[in-house]
């Protein structure tokens, strides 16, 4: 539509200014879609009507990147990415910039509760099926904002230049160092050094204040994008485009996002400020979770801290990290990869695939005894964050919703989450045998979940789903 | 296909040339950012060998030296310490540090001990596993992650062991022994780390 034909704008109802109102929103829309991406983004967007708690923290997690993105803009005012001076400069605005306090503590709580926030809404999503059928796209995009988000975390945290910040980024950095071949080099290259130093610092300030944070912005809008052409899945896992008004042509069990769920979600919001207030200003060390006792100390590039561990959030996969173990490649991952092979052969339809299927795990058991455990834990490691992205093929349930899935995926959920949970916990802690042990069950039951979803959620005993939304 | 019939084959070869030319320049442009990741001339230079005095060394004492960046330890071993090494033998992964040679172990150092001399361990202090340093936990006993402890170091990271002649214990994350850098005795009581040619 041609801008010179678009209507005129009106604002209904009492107000002193609603003629000069008018003729604005009028002359801004003839000359930008505003009105046009408020109605189909706010006004217009039908949301089921059936959303409950979990539903808050997708619209939590961006409240919190604005405060991440506001809190950090007036911290690079401050801070200084130079080895020599990082440590004093991020002192220095914690003592003698007004009110810098509250702005780096504002920003390092910000980290962890964008983690807490995108974990729950990540959980919200395994719940209710909300990566299937026709939201793959949005998952995906989804899955890659918590990656870009990993980045954020791993390439923030060096900056204030402490000794878990030095020794975290070293650990990590020598993962890549663990591909064959390439590896080292890699890491040079990421490194700009042998060690982790100024040149380290430096850059990974440049990819901390723009590099990424641009990449998540633009997918945090295809995210956005991609949920309001899908639209929104609910707690039923029921569609509600099935049942439309025939009249008007919407969702009967859909309301507007504006103003129904915008008023939700500030309550949401102000719930959420109450908590992270709390934090910020009682515990902003969060018992040492959200800020570790080590990175008190300036970084020393000739001597670990005696107890190293990375922040909460990257626990359950250091975990993994650490549980593979040569015995753990030749006794557990070994038989496991016969098994799955033997499983996916005995399903597949096709003689390609079983072939396929017999190659991929000849070639994973020759590494098992060629390559070191070194690398397996890299790669278990990888798997167990990169896993998330297959979700919408693993799950071959007929239903997407918890509420109408059967005994198995309730139980396989139960034991994912204490696996993670229990992962994460001892990622935390110091290495002894029995806590080694107890890492490499919680890896066997994180990946059996996935890798044995596309049976369990097939044979699952499920309940019927509605014809429409309960409202419950 | 009507539509072709008012193309000019011309300049649509011309077009696709030219973004394949475009496409080439945009991708060739990345070499120069790519390369300027690299280690500077200056990160290079900060290569060269340093020197240790050992003079003040007492037998059973660990000295630490930055070369590169990175800690280069030297530890005077009592004889009691080599004995205990000796023990060690079937508990280490590689006893006689046969693997990745040319990286880890100098021609002088493919020993039980992995030194010139048996008294001086020289070892880079960074775990073959992800690069941490790990604890001195020099004194033989019984230690929370082994109950048979013949004294070595414990990295806090992952939990990998050494004993103390760098050798990594069996079934631990990290793959391999720590690293000998080049070193020579320039006297008896002076050692040049990063170099092992004299007057190279």
């Amino acid at each position: 539509m041609a801008a010179a034909e678009k209507q005129p704008v009106t604002i209904t109802g009492a107000g002193p200014f609603n003629g000069v109102m008018s003729g604005l929103l009028t002359w801004i829309d003839q000359r930008f879609p505003l009105m046009e991406n408020w109605r189909s983004h706010l006004a217009e967007y039908y949301a089921p009507k059936n959303f409950n708690f979990w539903y808050y923290f997708g619209s939590l997690a961006l409240f919190v990147l604005v405060i991440q993105i506001v809190t950090g803009i007036f911290l690079t005012m401050n801070y200084k990415p130079d080895a020599a001076q990082a440590f004093a400069s991020v002192e220095y605005i914690m003592r003698e910039v007004p009110w810098g306090w509250w702005i780096r503590y504002m920003h390092s709580t910000g980290a962890s509760f964008f983690f807490i926030c995108v974990y729950l809404h990540m959980f919200r999503g395994l719940l209710y099926g909300s990566y299937r059928k026709p939201r793959e796209l949005l998952w995906i995009f989804g899955m890659l904002i918590f990656l870009c988000l990993m980045a954020e975390a791993f390439f923030g945290y060096l900056l204030p230049w402490g000794q878990m910040s030095y020794w975290g980024a070293q650990v990590i950095v020598n993962l890549f160092g663990a591909i064959p071949v390439i590896g080292p080099d890699l890491a040079i290259w990421i490194r700009g050094d042998y060690v982790v130093s100024d040149a380290t610092l430096n850059r990974f300030f440049a990819f901390h204040v723009i590099a990424v944070p641009l990449v998540l912005l633009a997918l945090v809008v295809a995210h956005i994008l991609a949920l309001h052409e899908v639209g929104s899945n609910n707690p039923d896992g029921v569609e509600i485009e099935n049942a439309k008004d025939p009249r008007t042509g919407r969702p009967l069990d859909g309301i507007p996002f504006h103003p129904y769920y915008t008023v939700k979600d500030s309550f949401g919001v102000a719930v959420f400020l109450i908590v992270f207030s709390i934090v910020v200003f009682f515990m902003p060390e969060g018992g040492g979770y959200f800020l570790e006792q080590n990175n008190f100390i300036p970084a020393d590039p000739l001597k670990t801290p005696p107890h190293i561990a990375p922040v909460w959030y990257f626990t359950p996969y250091y975990s993994i990290l650490r549980a593979t173990t040569d015995k753990f490649v030749y006794w557990a991952l070994a038989p496991a990869v016969v098994a799955l092979a033997a499983l996916i052969a005995w399903s597949a339809k096709t003689s390609a695939v079983r072939a396929a299927v017999g190659v991929a795990a000849a070639v994973l058991l020759l590494g098992f005894f060629t390559l070191d455990a070194k690398v397996w834990g890299v790669v278990l490691m990888g798997v167990s964050v990169m896993i998330f992205f297959f979700m919408p093929w693993l799950d071959r349930s007929p239903v997407k919703s918890i509420r109408y899935k059967g005994p198995i995926t309730k139980v396989a959920i139960a034991l994912f989450v204490v696996a993670f949970v229990v992962l994460g916990y001892l990622g935390t802690q110091a290495v002894t045998a029995a806590s080694t042990l107890t890492a490499q069950i919680g890896a066997g039951v994180y990946f059996l979940f996935f890798f044995l979803m596309p049976w369990y959620s097939r044979l699952d005993k499920c309940k019927p789903e509605p014809e429409r939304v309960t409202g419950k | 296909m009507n539509d072709k019939a008012g193309i000019n084959r011309g300049r649509r070869t011309l077009v696709l040339a030219g973004a394949c030319a475009g496409g080439v320049a945009a991708a060739a442009s990345a070499v120069p950012l790519v390369a300027s990741m690299l280690p500077s001339d200056r990160a290079l230079a900060l290569g060269a060998p340093v020197e240790a005095d050992i003079s003040q060394l007492a037998p059973g004492e660990k000295m630490t030296v930055e070369w590169r960046g990175e800690p280069v330890w030297i530890l005077r071993r009592t004889s009691q310490m080599l004995e205990d090494i000796k023990k060690d033998d079937d508990k280490v992964a590689d006893p006689q540090s046969k693997r990745k040679q040319d990286e880890l172990t100098p021609v002088y150092a493919r020993n039980e001990f992995r030194s010139i001399k048996p008294e001086y361990l020289v070892v880079v202090g960074i775990c073959t596993h992800l690069g941490c340093t790990p604890v001195d936990k020099l004194q033989a006993g019984n230690e929370p992650f082994s109950a048979d402890w013949n004294g070595g170091f414990y990295c806090p990271c992952h939990g990998s062991l050494y004993d103390l002649a760098g050798r990594v214990y069996k079934n631990k994350p990290a793959p391999d022994n720590l690293r000998v850098p080049p070193y020579i005795f320039l006297a008896d009581n002076k050692i040049l780390i990063g170099e092992d040619k004299k007057g190279a």
